[in-house]
């Protein structure tokens, strides 16, 4: 009973008191500024039609996606801020190459998954290589190589890509590779694209990973305490290039249900979300870390995103969705925190109890 | 300078999982050094951190020349009189020790030069020969040592409170300190002087308290009381001792190493040409003043860090090359010298760290997969083995006093019978129940023939559990002793290799 | 102990006058590559003028840094206290002037401090974490406070607004004219030293100055009072300043606010001096490039000061218009410049790290011979490139505060 107590306190509460806090302070923000908090939550917490749901599911799987690669640097103590810069550097090399049609037909989908996925690792490897050989933050690098992916993708698509309209964009994905989406919704138009569904593959492969196998019991121990890692056998600098390789590997995949899904052409701005990987961060923060939680987490995050679209009628900005998720996380972390300060101390009173009566018990 | 009278009276402090304070009463009279002894957990800290305002009592009262105060913060304590010199010291590395000593206290006289003048003033008043200018992380521990109280002294402390002051020190530069601790009282001063060392504590302080499970359990006479009286006040029994009976050395060597060199980045040399061998049945004892290379003995062992020069031998096997977890592979149990930092994953429960260190070999690892069953189930066997008082293998290591983790850890790394032990401060720490315990289960593997690599800073510890001693000095074996013949002061002048002398 | 001092004296004497050397000789470099390349424009005073405006932002934000992690709170969140900082000048100064404009953005950036405060120091939040969230929520606001504030607003939109006043510009008289007129002359080295003076010396803002006087009122308050003495502590090792009597969090708290302040002076001069208009999301990661120059600078103001100088070089050409001969000239420089860099290596005894030096000055000679412009897209990326590279080759010789990035908890001392 205690258990399942401790779970929904420890576990659930924090992001749902975190959630109701930011709801409440964009409100008083609006409030501030002469706009109606009852509009913003009337508009947030209507019930999204079909298209919309659609866009939030893809969101969701694009997210959660985006959130364990994440998770898994966040897991090793890595701050992998450059996972927007892998997703970049990803989907750049996937559209590229399977624009190109070097491999025909629905193989050219899993090709095109090994080639952004190594893109991203081999991009999330320059912060890894920097941090363990020259002694640079990863977070430092990692911002660095964001502007830097970015631009290159904005080079490379201008004077490798093909010209439509005024932009650049790479060259269209061959029909024959295109997979189709499941049609959950017969009336709306687009459905749930084949690849979101690589987030539930990617979710519970993460939870195996660390949950089960020495490797990720390796990973997580470093995280916790690289100094007792080492001492237990653990090569630290192997482990951090291993973890941003995996962690840059995901982030290459987080666009690739757009890109098959609906896009088949990348191109910046325009024919690409720039962000995702950001979002990743908060996404990964808010779950936990952990498989269901990143997922929930985003759900919650496309949500939020899907539902914002209709604020610019309602007279609200929707910059201030970034508002609710930014305080969500920082309100996450900060309940994550008290919450554990409590839990350690109410276990090490249940220790001293425990022991003082066993005590008590030998001496009667 | 007038002298000041402190008198604590029935203090209490609650603290979950700790043993707290309940009732502790003790006068420290004007001019006297005051000793306050108990066993590691007995709750003398956190007496310390309440008489210097660190953290505030629950119940009781602490009167200073007989009227009651309250320190709400250390500025409270040291406005009235009160100094505290920590164990672990209270300097910042990167700073000069002029700015360690003025900080905090820069109405005084400054942070300029009228400042150092006063610091160059008490200096030469002790003999303390400290210089305002240099940067801290350059000086040595006995050196840093006199910083902490030469910042006590700055402030004008007539109560010096100093927390284990000797633990870090060897006999010589134990002499030193209380030479310069005569020199404190003679000059108005009071001190209290915590330890757990019953030989200095007779033979420095004016009178004595005993503290034992969070309460002050008597007063003793340093001139009457034996050791023994003292012993039986503190722990109720006789302090258990590390000696070992009779030899069980083989001529079966397990490790050895043969002009082993380490350097840093530098290219300076920390350990230089070490020769040493280990023999089955055997415990080689290393002492040193900290940071004299000890560490880096025990990593080039456990493949931590690579030797330049040498080579290192476990039975046949060339282990100069290989990997911490190879070296561990090969049967080498390990208990690291801070288990905080690198024994434990304090947030991890007991089960997973069973795992830790042990991650390619069965129970607790198969084929690549962690066996939460295995790892349980064994984690069980070495908490009741090993006598860890925990409420089970699912409590997290944090929750566990330091005694009970290092059992656990001294348990772990005895699992699949390894070959040789490298044990760095296994007792460090922790309460005489758990010492005696891991020194009983140490001996009990040497018995069976497992070799021992010892390293610690408690000589009563090496000399009684080595058979033979080595003196690491700069990162050089310099001296060789028996462990039944030497004395503590023999080995403090190795050491330091005469200097403190 | 004295004999040990004074080689300390000394070797500080001879890195000074290493320094000096050193700086000397870029200048010569510099000179040289402009008269081989004919790219006069290195050196023009508009360049330096330009740099010297791409500096000041990344100077605020760096030192606004160094505050913070001086008291050993990493602020990463400098980019969003900064964006806070761009609305506020806009706001206020369209409203109330432009005084009151520069005081609204360091409130702006000051508020966006307190929430990492509050965050870090009371909650024991991850600096990093919070500093990401924070740039999230700036971001945010800025872009709903512009809508909701600036839409309506004559010379407004929902996202930009222009007309405000912005504080005064002065040419420093004859200084000016004279530097400027020495400067085209194009000689050898002098025409470059008075290309920097003009530079500094035209049009100069106001707020520019109380950017460069920032750095000497940091390093006096930090190296030279007691305040800055405690709040140095506090970086270093917080536990002994709370055994001493220190308020840590009290120290910290101010540490970050001022550091926010800064943050937010540093948006102001993106708003008010950089352009005249705002635009939302203005800063375009120059709060990070700012935590790039202090960690350059190696948490000192006169590192910061060098830092920012070059990442504003970069920065400010990038904005120039036809910059790609420009650019192409510079690396010619780059590559002398490595190559100087890879012998000092190589007879360092970094043999490897030398090597790799080496290899990428002969890239940037081969690719300086084989073309005659550098594509825009490059020009843009250079600051981050240049910080990823100053990161690579000195990080290991940096000292940042021992306790920085370190949860701090009252009363676990002892």
């Amino acid at each position: 009973m205690r258990r399942v107590l401790d779970t929904v306190v420890g576990g659930l509460l924090p992001p749902l008191v975190a959630v109701v806090a930011a709801m409440l302070a964009t409100g008083v923000l609006i409030a501030a500024f002469g706009g109606s908090p009852g509009d913003f939550l009337e508009v947030i917490f209507s019930v999204p039609n079909d298209r919309v749901l659609l866009t939030i599911i893809n969101q969701s799987a694009m997210l959660s996606i985006s959130g364990i690669a994440a998770a898994i640097g966040f897991r090793m103590g890595l701050f992998n801020i450059g996972v927007e810069g892998q997703y970049i550097v990803g989907s750049c090399a996937g559209a590229f190459f399977a624009g190109s049609g070097l491999v025909a037909g629905p193989l050219n989908i899993l090709a095109t998954l090994v080639v952004a996925a190594a893109a991203g690792a081999a991009y999330a490897l320059i912060a890894g290589l920097l941090r363990v050989y020259r002694g640079v933050s990863e977070v430092i690098s990692a911002i660095m190589l964001n502007y830097i992916a970015l631009t290159m993708a904005g080079y490379l698509v201008t004077n490798y890509g093909q010209a439509s309209g005024y932009t650049f964009t790479t060259e269209r994905l061959p029909l024959d590779s295109q997979p189709l989406g499941f049609k959950i919704f017969a009336d709306a138009p687009g459905d749930v694209w084949a690849l979101s569904s690589l987030a539930l593959i990617l979710g519970i492969g993460y939870w195996f990973l660390i949950a089960r196998t020495r490797f990720g019991f390796e990973l997580r121990v470093t995280g916790e305490s690289a100094t007792a890692a080492r001492a237990s056998g653990v090569n630290v600098k192997r482990m951090t290039l291993a973890t941003m390789a995996l962690s840059g590997a995901v982030a290459g995949l987080v666009w690739m249900p757009a890109y098959f899904g609906s896009v088949h052409t990348f191109g910046t701005p325009e024919n690409f979300q720039a962000g995702l990987g950001f979002l990743g961060l908060a996404v990964a923060l808010l779950g936990r870390n952990r498989t269901l939680g990143i997922f929930f987490a985003a759900a919650l995050f496309a949500f939020l995103s899907g539902q914002s679209n209709n604020l610019q009628s309602a007279g609200i900005a929707k910059d201030v969705i970034d508002i609710t998720q930014g305080v969500t996380v920082l309100a996450v972390v900060v309940a994550y925190e008290v919450v554990g300060r409590r839990r350690a101390k109410t276990e090490a009173e249940r220790v001293s109890r425990q022991l003082d009566a066993e005590r008590e018990g030998a001496s009667a | 300078m007038t002298t000041i009278d402190v008198e604590v009276r029935g203090i209490g402090k609650r603290f979950p999982g700790v043993v707290a304070n309940h009732d502790v009463s003790l006068h420290i009279r004007p001019e006297s050094v005051h000793a306050l002894i108990g066993e590691n957990g007995a709750g003398k800290s956190t007496l310390m951190k309440i008489l210097y305002g660190v953290q505030p009592a629950d119940d009781g009262e602490i009167l200073v020349d007989g009227a009651p105060v309250s320190f709400a913060s250390p500025t409270d304590a040291i406005a009235a009189g009160i100094g505290m010199v920590f164990q672990h010291f209270m300097l910042a590395d990167n700073l000069t020790v002029a700015e360690n000593i003025v900080l905090g206290a820069e109405k005084l006289h400054g942070i300029g030069d009228d400042a150092k003048r006063e610091i160059r003033e008490i200096s030469d008043r002790f003999g303390f020969g400290l210089d305002p200018d240099t940067l801290v992380e350059r000086l040595g521990v006995a050196v840093r040592q006199r910083v902490e109280i030469l910042k006590v002294l700055y402030r004008g402390a007539r109560l010096i409170i100093l927390d284990e002051p000797t633990a870090v020190l060897v006999p010589q530069e134990v002499d030193a300190l209380f030479a310069n601790l005569r020199e404190l009282v003679t000059q108005g001063r009071s001190v209290l002087f915590i330890s757990h060392k019953l030989d200095e504590v007779r033979q420095i302080a004016d009178d004595i308290s005993v503290m034992r499970r969070g309460t002050t359990v008597g007063t003793a006479d340093p001139k009457t009381a034996t050791k023994r009286e003292l012993a039986e006040l503190m722990v109720g029994a006789e302090l258990p001792s590390p000696a070992t009976s009779e030899s069980t050395v083989t001529d079966r060597p397990v490790l050895r190493l043969d002009g082993v060199s380490v350097a840093d980045d530098t290219g300076r040399d920390l350990l230089h040409d070490i020769s040493l061998t280990v023999h089955a049945g055997e415990v080689v004892g290393i002492a040193g003043v900290e940071g004299n290379g000890q560490s880096e003995l025990v990593e080039v062992v456990m493949g931590m860090v690579r030797a330049h020069a040498g080579s290192i031998h476990l039975g046949e096997d060339d282990i100069t090359r290989l990997s911490t977890r190879a070296v561990r592979d090969l049967g080498v149990g390990f208990v690291p010298e801070d288990r905080h930092r690198h024994g434990l994953v304090l947030d991890y429960p007991l089960w997973e760290n069973r795992v830790l260190g042990h991650q390619t070999s069965a129970p607790a690892v198969r084929r690549g997969l962690v066996s939460r069953k295995g790892a349980r189930a064994d984690a069980q066997r070495i908490i009741d083995e090993f006598d860890v008082r925990t409420p089970g293998v699912e409590t997290s290591a944090r929750a566990l006093s330091g005694g009970n983790q290092q059992k656990f850890i001294v348990g772990r790394e005895m699992s699949g019978s390894p070959r040789l032990l490298i044990a760095s401060h296994p007792t460090r720490g922790v309460d005489v129940g758990a010492q005696a315990a891991i020194w009983d289960h140490i001996r009990a593997a040497r018995r069976e023939g497992l070799g021992v690599l010892l390293v610690s800073a408690d000589l009563d510890e090496l000399i009684g559990l080595s058979d033979r001693l080595e003196v690491i000095l700069r990162g050089r074996l310099t001296a060789q002793f028996d462990p039944s013949s030497v004395t503590a002061s023999d080995l403090g002048e190795a050491m330091t290799g005469g200097e403190a002398a | 102990m004295s004999p040990q001092v004074s080689a300390e004296v000394m070797r500080a004497r001879t890195f000074r006058y290493t320094w000096w050397l050193a700086a000397l000789a870029v200048i010569v470099v510099i000179s040289s590559v402009r008269l081989y390349t004919g790219a006069d424009r290195i050196t023009a005073p508009g360049t330096l003028r330009a740099a010297t405006i791409g500096a000041c932002p990344i100077l605020l934000a760096g030192l606004g840094g160094l505050w913070a992690e001086r008291a050993g709170i990493v602020n990463i969140g400098l980019e969003g206290q900064m964006l806070l900082g761009t609305w506020g000048a806009a706001f206020f100064a369209y409203h109330y002037g432009p005084l009151v404009g520069v005081l609204g953005a360091a409130a702006m950036g000051l508020l966006g401090g307190l929430l990492h405060a509050i965050a870090t120091v009371s909650f024991g939040v991850d600096h990093i974490i919070s500093g990401v969230a924070i740039n999230i929520v700036g971001l945010g606001a800025v872009g709903f406070l512009a809508k909701t504030t600036f839409d309506d607003l004559e010379g407004g939109g929902p996202r930009n607004l222009s007309g405000y006043s912005t504080p005064p510009e002065f040419t420093v008289p004859l200084i000016a004219d004279g530097a400027r007129s020495l400067a085209d002359r194009h000689w050898f080295i002098i025409s470059d030293v008075a290309g920097a003076i003009a530079g500094v010396t035209t049009r100069l803002s106001v707020l520019t100055v109380l950017a460069f006087v920032l750095v000497a009122v940091t390093a006096w308050v930090l190296w030279r009072t007691s305040f800055g003495l405690r709040l140095r502590s506090c970086g270093e090792n917080p536990q002994a300043a709370e055994t001493l009597g220190i308020n840590v969090y009290r120290y910290k708290y101010v540490a970050v606010l001022i550091s926010g302040a800064f943050a937010g002076l540093g948006g102001a001069y993106l708003a008010m001096v950089a352009s005249s208009s705002f635009t939302v999301g203005q800063t375009g990661g120059r709060g990070y490039i700012g935590l790039a120059a202090m960690i350059f600078g190696n948490w000192r103001p006169s590192g910061v000061l060098t830092g920012s100088l070059m990442f504003g070089y970069t920065d400010g050409i990038s904005l120039l218009s036809n910059s790609g001969t420009l650019v192409h000239a510079l690396l010619l420089l780059v590559a002398i410049l490595l190559a100087v860099f890879a012998v000092i290596k190589v007879r360092a005894a970094e043999r490897t790290t030398g090597l790799v030096i080496a290899g990428l000055s002969l890239g940037a000679f081969v690719w300086f011979f084989s073309s005659d412009t550098v594509n825009a897209s490059f020009t843009g990326m250079t600051p981050y490139v240049v910080t990823l590279f100053v990161l690579a080759v000195f990080s290991q010789r940096l000292r940042m505060p021992a306790a920085d990035g370190k949860p701090y908890r009252r009363g676990g001392a002892g």
